[in-house]
């Protein structure tokens, strides 16, 4: 895995429907800041950075990390950006990672985001070419099917999707950066709107955010203030279109967490990860990445969600945060959940803080389900 | 309700009156009164008509936009001192008037608002031409727009209207788009009523629509085969979500597996209702007749159902795929 690695600083900005009051540079900037706040650096103190976001069409900004430079303090410096879809935030994080890992740099950071606001994902996700119709708009058109076959195939009862909508937030309600937040939620109350991609209902799926995330990395050399030392850190892809793809629980999710855990000497995820912050952007896919990830066999995550394990104050806390679901500014959610991983074992998540945590996993896909990256993230030195 | 304007003086007409007793009269001093504005407003005034808005110091050092000639909370007369305040300014409150009336400033719907003009201590009320009421609030920042020709009243002063915070970026690219090889030749053929599928010889996969290429192996593939129309609904959603581009909801878009190949194609289920549809139905391509045939896939209204027992999905049916 190369030389140690590890995240020094952290920064978020407060995720909401619309951020009229700044422009794409300034976002990025305010969640800049105060990761190198955190880190007790500047920008003079970094060597490189990277961008990821999710396709231009969603801002319709081409190669925004060109015009980002000078926000990110990235004149005169090496500076790229990473493009995986949805699970591009946490490959930023990886790519960062690998510039420290690889020796190339002591000081990386990192910056994730979305501003929703400017256009429509919907949109931009269904630009479909002619000579076809359009069956599949937006992301939630394209999971239903794979969510429905994971419901028959695990004969999961219905209600545990909404058990998760609840769940995380409930918990986005003690994160001060969360964008939705509706106290009182309860069952009756998910299950109580509408289908909108059936079996998907408008309270199980993730909102349209503003927002950007940054954390800043170090080598062991160059680390400030409280470390969270990267244990594992692995990225896997597949391709959408071959005859016999597993879509419900994907090989490339697979061979992703095999990856990290061998990295990391994990042998039992659920025994030896404290929390999870897991890419959750339709409820139900929180049982269905339990399986995949490997904390509960085939067809039985379910069970975990409705005992409640994956609670806050559960024997495995998934998305402590509130996850995808209570925010999603969609280029920076799989950097939040990395973040929040390493927010955890440095101590630092709040009220949100899950007590003890000393290993944890962050967690993001993208695409049709093809694109995986994960970490894990401790606070022992490696 | 709308407001009236404190300094209108028109009245709206009111309607012709038909009771003899009622009579129609006006109070209107033939040409306005004049008014000596003291050298206090009149300083005001004069700055207006040279697109500058100024206010006065008090002793206390505040400072009063507009001006006025004495302290309200002193009594005492104010400084000489002009300072020139703005351009810009903060609304502080206002209201809306959807339907404004003749002696208004706008002929279209706008906001009352206090001012607080950047620099001032007080604020002055005047009207912002906002659009809609959603785009007024408190804290938003304003500017004043002009009269063409000043002259030195506080109607030199058209409106207020709101700052620039978000521009429109319209963005087009045009192309002109060929299906490559591969799915011309699928094309072609839909036209004749056929859906033809592609052999990975090294896999032993069938793959529709023809390809030339396997996904899996890398491989080329050259076995053409025309497959059944056909298949097995393997999961599907309910689309509840109107979008301009997709069909009328509530639509069913499925994964079928077509017989005889090993990759579900995404279409369009119907001529069964939506929530009738199900895991491992059995349907067959419901074509338009040759003579309306136009875009290649719009040759396939959708699929709908056969009739035949449902297969069972539970041994090990793929997901389906995009
Ligand atoms: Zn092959």
């Amino acid at each position: 895995m190369g030389e140690r690695c590890a995240v020094i600083g952290v920064g978020q900005t407060r995720y909401t429907t619309k951020r009229t009051d700044v422009s794409i540079a300034g976002l990025v900037r305010e969640a800049a800041i105060r990761a190198l706040d955190d880190a007790g650096l500047t920008f003079a103190d970094i060597d490189a950075v990277v961008v990821g976001k999710a396709p231009d069409l969603f801002e319709g900004v081409m190669m925004p990390e060109a015009y980002l430079a000078d926000a990110l303090g990235a004149a005169g410096k090496p500076m790229m950006r990473v493009h995986t879809a949805g699970s591009v935030g946490g490959s930023t994080a990886l790519v960062g990672a690998s510039l420290i890992q690889g020796g190339v740099h002591d000081r990386v950071l990192v910056v994730a985001f979305e501003k929703q606001s400017e256009s429509n994902a919907t949109w931009a996700l269904s630009t479909h070419l002619p000579f076809g119709a359009s069956l599949v708009v937006g992301a939630g058109g394209y999971f239903a099917p794979h969510i429905r076959e994971y419901m028959r195939r695990s004969g999961a009862p219905d209600h545990i999707g909404a058990l998760v909508a609840v769940k995380d937030r409930r918990n986005a309600l003690k994160n001060p950066y969360a964008h939705l937040r509706i106290p009182g939620i309860d069952r009756a109350m998910v299950e109580s709107t509408p289908m909108l991609w059936e079996p998907i209902r408008y309270l199980e799926t993730c909102p349209s955010s503003d927002g950007a995330c940054a954390i800043v990395l170090a080598s062991e050399k160059a680390v400030t203030g409280t470390p969270a030392w990267i244990h594992g850190a692995a990225m896997r892809s597949e391709p959408l279109t071959r005859a016999g793809r597993e879509t419900v629980s994907p090989q490339a999710g697979k061979d992703c967490a095999a990856d990290v855990y061998r990295q990391a000497g994990v042998t039992d995820p659920r025994r030896d990860i404290d929390v999870a912050e897991v890419y959750v952007p339709f409820s139900w896919y929180e049982p269905m990445w339990l399986e995949n990830l490997g904390f509960a066999p085939e067809n039985e995550g379910w069970k975990l969600t409705e005992a409640g394990c994956t609670a806050l104050d559960g024997d495995i806390p998934w998305n402590a945060s509130g996850g995808v679901l209570s925010s999603n500014p969609i280029g920076a959610s799989g950097l939040i959940r990395f973040a929040e991983a390493a927010l955890q074992v440095r101590g630092m998540a709040g009220e949100h803080q899950v007590e003890g945590a000393a290993t944890a996993l962050g967690h993001a896909y993208g695409g049709g389900a093809q694109f995986f990256a994960m970490w894990i993230v401790s606070n022992r030195k490696p | 309700m709308p407001s009236d304007p404190p300094s209108a003086l028109p009245a709206d007409t009111p309607p012709a009156v038909s009771d003899p007793l009622e009579a129609r009269h006006v109070l209107e001093f033939p040409g306005g009164y004049t008014r000596s504005t003291g050298p206090v407003i009149g300083r005001f005034l004069t700055e207006l008509r040279d697109r500058r808005i100024v206010g006065v110091r008090t002793a206390g050092a505040r400072v009063l936009v507009p001006p006025l000639e004495y302290d309200p909370d002193t009594g005492e007369a104010v400084t000489g001192e002009y300072v020139e305040v703005g351009p810009a300014g903060t609304v502080q409150a206002w209201a809306w008037v959807s339907a404004p009336r003749a002696g208004h400033p706008l002929d279209r719907p706008f906001a009352w608002a206090t001012i607080r003009m950047d620099g001032a201590d007080t604020s002055l009320v005047h009207a912002v031409d906002a659009g809609a009421a959603k785009a007024m609030r408190p804290g938003l920042r304003v500017r004043p727009r002009w009269r063409e020709r000043p002259s030195g009243d506080i109607t030199d002063i058209e409106c207020f209207v709101p700052e620039v915070t978000m521009i429109s970026a319209p963005v087009r690219a045009e192309y002109r788009v060929r299906p490559g090889a591969a799915l011309t030749r699928f094309f072609t053929k839909i036209k004749d009523g056929v859906l033809l599928g592609g052999r990975c010889a090294a896999c032993d996969q069938v793959y529709v629509p023809y390809r030339t290429s396997c996904p899996s192996c890398g491989a080329l593939i050259e076995e053409e085969r025309e497959v059944a129309d056909t298949g097995t609904v393997t999961t599907f959603a309910i689309n509840n979500l109107p979008d301009p581009r997709a069909p009328e909801v509530p639509f069913v878009s499925a994964y079928i597996l077509l017989d005889g190949t090993d990759i579900p194609m995404i279409a369009l289920v119907g001529g069964v209702p939506a929530h009738e549809v199900r895991q491992g139905m059995r349907v067959r391509a419901v074509w338009v007749p040759p003579e309306e045939r136009t875009m290649p896939m719009a040759n396939i209204r959708w699929f709908a159902p056969t009739g035949e027992p449902d297969v069972d999905l539970s041994a090990d049916a793929p997901g389906g795929e995009a």
